[in-house]
């Protein structure tokens, strides 16, 4: 799955979670936060569907530190192409 | 045999519009079955039935306004599938005694048409509702019996704040159609009398007009009725988070636990503890609830606020609880909440997330008396043992019904919630 098949996907659940989110527009820089108004458990909804979607479970501390799709991106691309690492 | 009416929606949804029947005449429904789905001012409700039988017969159309109280269905035992309602409003004649009951005094109208600010006798627990479903409250046209022997008599069937509206606005009651039980005119008939005033009934789900009314109509009752009294308190969430760390650690995303799940289940066994803030007050005074129905207010995208209830909170384990806020969140937002989950609530926890502040006061949600504010949970530093530690602490506040308690209790409640989030692994 390359970058643009891994964001169509993320963008997908994020929209699920949050159906008003213009996904056009959609900043992959911006605070889920504090741009998109994203509360503990939409995150947490985030990171569900991209278990469930993905196979990745990203650790809590992991996931704690991420506040952007961007991030989550890198990540979830470091994972899926290094299972090892 | 019995008559379901529409049940109380809360404290300020007074009337929906039935939109679906999710059962035809001849269908076997159980206790708690969603029966039909109904639109109101704040969002579209699953209603359910409260006994076991047969429906005979559906009183009301699809896309038919109904204010709670409404008979909607008659629920049997199955002999009398098909029976029109001509054959209730006929066995009504040889019972005069329930012909009495049908004027509009003794029917929900009398409850029902009030404005949300003063009908607090239907407010409350769907099994108030319940209780009025088992009296024979037959619906009726304008031209029945019991309705034309009141009209001859001179007086015109219609709710007391019906009949006040239109006192105030000069409409004459006789010219008007009765939508209520046994005909009466219940305050909506007298809308279609003011063309000044503009239908903002949306034509599907919701809109945030008719969300904002509703929201008005009960927190200024709150603030008009409720003496309400407010306390404060930090609670240092270190032994919180560390054992939520080593929790979550080993879980998936979809089984891990939020801060949120903690403060739920701490404040849901105080409120066990401390009935006088768990309950409803209604005209003839307080009564404690004996179960622990805990709201939850759910800020929705775009704007409004919902707080439906998780039943039996206090008995729930921390992953049941945090199942059924994932549940109740994805409801309130996306739809499926049911009307005794907006009805049910016993007591309210409010709390504007991470983003939100540093302390909630918030506003009781009448009939209940007690509304618990949970603010945002940040580092800051706190005393401990002789110096000064970041640690992660959130303020908890109550604001209490002053009637019913004073602020020594509140304080004692308080101090209960903090203690039981000091020991999160007994919670």
């Amino acid at each position: 799955m390359n970058r643009d098949e891994l964001r169509n996907a993320v963008l997908e659940e994020l929209s699920g979670i949050a159906p008003d989110i213009d996904l056009v527009s959609f900043d992959d820089n911006a605070n889920l936060q504090d741009e998109y108004d994203l509360d503990s458990m939409d995150t947490l909804n985030l990171a569900a569907a991209v278990h469930k979607r993905l196979g990745v479970n990203i650790p809590d501390q992991d996931y704690a530190r991420m506040h952007c799709v961007a991030e989550l991106l890198d990540y979830l691309e470091k994972r899926l192409n290094h299972p090892q690492s | 045999m019995s008559d379901f009416i529409m049940p109380s929606m809360g404290a300020d949804m007074d009337s929906g519009k039935l939109v679906k029947w999710k059962v035809k005449p001849g269908d076997r429904v159980k206790k708690g079955q969603v029966i039909a789905a109904v639109e109101t001012s704040k969002a579209v409700l699953d209603v359910e039935v409260f006994e076991d039988g047969v429906v005979e017969e559906l009183y009301v159309e699809e896309d038919t306004d109904v204010d709670v109280g409404t008979p909607l269905a008659r629920i049997g035992d199955g002999s009398r599938v098909g029976k029109q309602e001509h054959e209730v409003a006929g066995k009504e004649e040889t019972k005069p005694t329930t012909e009495t009951k049908a004027t509009p005094e003794k029917t929900p109208v009398k409850e029902t048409a009030e404005a949300p600010a003063v009908s607090t006798t239907t407010e409350g627990h769907p099994e108030q509702a319940q209780a009025r479903s088992q009296q024979p409250v037959p619906p009726k046209p304008p031209s029945t019996p019991a309705a034309a022997k009141l009209e001859s008599e001179g007086r015109v069937p219609a709710s007391p704040a019906a009949r006040r509206k239109a006192r105030e606005t000069g409409i004459k009651l006789a010219e008007l159609r009765g939508s209520g039980p046994s005909g009466a005119i219940v305050l909506r008939d007298l809308q279609g009398a003011q063309p000044t005033r503009p239908d903002i009934r949306p034509a599907a789900g919701f809109d945030r007009q008719q969300m904002r009314t509703a929201i008005a109509a009960a927190m200024s009752r709150a603030k008009r009725e409720i003496p309400h009294y407010y306390l404060a308190n930090t609670v240092d969430l270190h032994a919180a988070e560390q054992w939520l760390t080593d929790y979550n650690e080993h879980q998936p995303p979809e089984n891990r636990l939020l801060l949120s799940a903690l403060f739920m289940k701490a404040t849901a066994l105080a409120l066990a503890r401390y009935s006088e803030l768990n309950g409803h007050y209604a005209e003839d005074g307080f009564t404690a609830a004996t179960r622990v129905n805990l709201g939850m207010a759910v800020h929705l995208r775009g704007g409004g606020l919902v707080a439906p209830a998780i039943m039996d909170a206090d008995t729930l384990t921390l992953p049941e609880l945090m199942h059924q806020l994932h549940d109740l969140v994805r409801r309130a937002r996306g739809g499926g909440l049911r009307v005794s989950e907006m009805a049910g609530g016993t007591a309210t926890v409010t709390a504007l997330g991470d983003r939100g502040v540093d302390t909630v006061y918030g506003v009781i949600y009448p009939p209940q008396v007690a509304m618990i504010g949970i603010g945002r949970a940040h580092r800051r530093p706190l005393a401990v043992d002789d110096g000064v530690a970041a640690r992660l602490a959130v303020d908890i506040t109550l604001a209490a019904d002053h009637r019913v308690c004073d602020g020594h209790l509140g304080a004692l409640f308080l101090n209960e919630i903090e203690q039981l989030l000091q020991q999160p692994e007994a919670l």
